[in-house]
């Protein structure tokens, strides 16, 4: 008991240094929880005549998924995507991020296509507005337009299941009480 | 010759590393000086260990063109850190400010230190102590004892 403090020390070194193994430096919170989703106006990448807007979105609970035909791990993401639309009733907003146009259609052509519409960012303007720092990104924003979760890195199955599902149909349900 | 050209080859192509880091024209000396230690404060979010200045990461390009601009237009070392921490938070800052949530970060180093001082004296306390503590005579009397019988 008397010679005890090293060995206490030493289990509170071990205790922090594990705790600090487990978090990721790599996600960086977004400073943009809680708070209304920027705007951008930019050209869909179906027609580039039409601009889409976030406004646009105002009523529903939807998705913003920042993505480039040059990302491995969208390639992975992507299919998790075709998913989540097919089972789920979910709107689903691409950012085709500093992409090309004919690459990210032939994407969209040989991978399928969940989103309802594609923004294009070609400079990564709009990417840096919305604190854009590793694609793939995925946010989750609310009717108000209030951005209220940031996936950083490819959505997984297990996301899906775990976070986004749950958390999507409590936004919803916040607006039929 | 073959070990020259190579030796030329090497060195055009450490040329064109070089070429990577843009140059960006200044009209004023106060603004180009604003623009470095702007660089210099900003982290890059993808090479976490490294500032916009260092790093070659196509955001950090992104990021320097925007300050850049934020710069030429006049804009003040203030705006430029609230537009990125508006953004990207506090973790952009190298130096992040001192509020609850970084309190941690600025000031626990020195409540590990002065944890050490603590220890520290306590151990050295307590070995003065023990040098401190006299031998009684009968005590003295086994050594000497032992000593004795250790000689033979």
């Amino acid at each position: 008991m008397k010679n005890s403090l090293p060995l206490v020390m030493f289990i509170l070194l071990v205790i922090l240094l594990a705790v600090g193994l487990e978090l990721d430096p790599r996600e960086v919170p977004s400073p943009y929880i809680g708070k209304p989703a920027p705007s951008f106006d930019l050209p869909s990448l179906a027609d580039s005549s039409v601009t889409i807007n976030p406004e646009e979105m105002k009523g529903k609970v939807w998705l913003l998924n920042v993505w480039a035909s040059w990302c491995g791990a969208c390639r992975a993401e992507h299919q998790v995507l075709n998913r989540l639309v097919k089972n789920h009733k979910i709107d689903i907003v691409g950012l085709n991020y500093k992409d090309r146009d004919s690459k990210a259609k032939q994407w969209l052509e040989d991978l399928g296509d969940p989103y309802v519409s594609v923004a294009v960012d070609r400079q990564g303007l709009s990417g840096i507005d919305w604190g854009v720092y590793g694609v793939p990104e995925t946010f989750i924003i609310d009717q108000q337009g209030i951005i209220q979760y940031k996936n950083i890195g490819p959505v997984t199955q297990y996301d899906i299941e775990n976070t986004i599902i749950p958390l999507i149909s409590s936004l919803q349900q916040e607006i039929s009480r | 010759m073959r070990k020259w050209l190579g030796i030329l080859l090497l060195t055009l192509s450490s040329f064109q590393l070089h070429a990577a880091i843009e140059i960006y024209q200044f009209d004023q000396p106060k603004q180009e000086e604003l623009y470095m230690q702007m660089i210099d404060e900003l982290r890059c979010l993808v090479c976490q260990n490294q500032n916009l200045s260092a790093s070659n990461a196509a955001l950090a390009k992104d990021l320097r063109k925007q300050t850049y601009q934020m710069v030429t237009s006049g804009q003040s070392h203030e705006q430029i850190v609230d537009y990125m921490t508006q953004r990207y938070g506090d973790f952009v800052l190298y130096r992040p400010p001192v509020k609850a949530s970084t309190a941690l970060l600025w000031f626990g180093p020195f409540i590990l230190l002065l944890i050490g001082i603590m220890v520290l004296i306590f151990t050295l306390k307590k070995r003065n102590e023990l040098n401190d503590e006299q031998l009684s005579n009968a005590e003295h009397e086994q050594i000497k004892q032992l000593l004795d019988s250790g000689e033979k």
